[in-house]
């Protein structure tokens, strides 16, 4: 077990002493990154490199997802206008139906009171109309009824003189004129 | 001695230059390296993704949509976050350098390919750039009132000589803290990683397994590294840019 322990130990030693002889030809030479030599070339590549980066960013890349981002915000801001906008119309086409049906409520108890008025006008005229035509008839038949009456009336004197003629006639035993009736009659209404 | 004779197999070799083609430009060594190469494949990488990303420019994205998308609304709330609507003229500029240094980054972390981001050179050329632009944007928006950055508000006068140049300093020192922060976290994180698989290989057989749960574990902090290193260096540009557009000390 210890010894194993001990040839761990020695073989990270060895590996890390590796390690440090393998780096040492380039530190003694420098770091790779400080070597003048390679500067040149890495400036002037990186020089080109950036300047086409930085050209097709700003032309055309970035331009291309600023114009999409836009237009997207552009397109949902335009959506919820014309929500709001269909909205609005709902509401108001909501409000003119209820406006359109309080109007045709309120026309229609106006036409209904008004039918009732006529209605009623009407069954007025018709009654009065009846009335005087049954006030007309009564007035006739009342007419007719005095002159019957009348007529009667004028008939029982004559009716009174015969009847009178005829009892005398039969009390008396001899004929009495119906003139004389009259006459006696007429003297004795007086 | 063999690593030395044969190329390298050393934690430092990886960070060798190879020349493929040798090229001249003005009597200046402009060869294609290794550094050219993943530079060249970086931005053929974000050109091919954008461009397979944007392809329908559905109202509806789709996944690779949503990838883009949501990496220009991230650097985009970052730059309104730090800089404000101003900032948004400068969006393309802190956009080009996130993605080529995350990308840069995340190539490096496939085994056996070249980090370009672990060289100085690189990191402090991008990150010179970021002071030049930056002080020249200031210069150009305050003209010599840019200089006020160096004299903090509500400071005593007597304290001015000691302020002023702790503010110049600070200044000055930008772009080598911003670049060795890159540089170093880079080089170090690979280094340590080549190390580590380096015991691995060397470690008795029944050693093994310990390295190769650190070298595994490791890689997944290493990937955390390449993002939050891209994106610390894209922050402090976007807070660089702060001074020079609004001078809000």
């Amino acid at each position: 077990m210890f010894s194993v322990i001990t040839a761990a130990a020695q073989a990270v030693t060895e590996a890390v002493a590796g390690a440090a002889v393998e780096a040492a030809p380039h530190a003694s030479g420098g770091l790779p990154q400080l070597n003048t030599h390679d500067f040149s070339p890495q400036l002037i590549w990186l020089a080109v490199m950036f300047t086409l980066l930085y050209v097709i960013l700003s032309r055309v890349a970035l331009p291309a997802v600023g114009e999409v981002l836009a237009e997207r915000r552009e397109r949902i801001g335009r959506d919820l206008a014309a929500a709001a906008k269909l909205k609005s119309e709902t509401d108001k086409a909501l409000s003119d139906y209820e406006k359109a049906l309080a109007d045709a409520r309120s026309k229609a108890s106006g036409i209904a009171k008004e039918k009732r008025q006529s209605l009623a006008d009407e069954t007025e005229a018709e009654r009065l109309k009846v009335e005087a035509q049954l006030n007309a008839k009564l007035h006739e038949a009342e007419a007719r009824i005095a002159a019957t009456k009348a007529k009667a009336l004028l008939s029982v004197n004559d009716i009174a003189a015969e009847t009178a003629s005829a009892v005398v006639g039969k009390l008396i035993g001899q004929d009495v004129s119906v003139a004389d009736v009259k006459a006696a009659l007429a003297a004795a209404g007086k | 001695m063999a690593a030395e004779a044969g190329g390298g197999h050393g934690p430092m070799s990886q960070f060798e230059i190879k020349r493929y083609v040798p090229l001249d430009l003005f009597g200046q060594d402009a060869s294609f390296t290794n550094a050219s190469l993943y530079m060249v494949l970086a931005v053929l990488l974000i050109t091919a993704f954008f461009a397979a990303a944007m392809r329908n420019r559905a109202l509806v994205p789709g996944r690779l949509q949503s990838v883009a998308e949501m990496s220009y609304e991230f650097i985009a709330n970052m730059v309104r976050e730090n800089v404000g609507d101003e900032g948004m003229k400068y969006f393309p500029f802190i956009f080009s350098l996130f993605v080529f240094v995350l990308v840069l980054n995340m190539l490096g972390m496939i085994p056996g390919t070249f980090t370009v981001t672990s060289h100085i050179i690189v990191t402090f050329a991008l990150a010179a750039l970021v002071f030049l632009v930056v002080t020249a944007i200031g210069f150009a928006r305050h003209g010599f009132g840019y200089l006020k950055l160096f004299v903090p508000d509500g400071v005593p006068i007597w304290l001015m000589p000691l302020i002023v140049p702790i503010e110049l300093i600070s200044y000055l020192i930008r772009p080598i803290s911003l670049s060795v922060r890159l540089f170093a976290n880079m080089m170090a994180g690979h280094t340590m990683l080549k190390v580590f698989a380096g015991f691995a290989v060397s470690l008795p057989v029944f050693a093994k397994i310990a390295p190769v749960l650190f070298t595994t574990a490791f890689t997944g902090l290493e990937f955390v590294v390449a993002f939050l290193q891209a994106f610390i260096f894209t922050v402090l540009t976007c807070i660089y840019l702060n001074d020079a557009v609004n001078m809000h000390h």
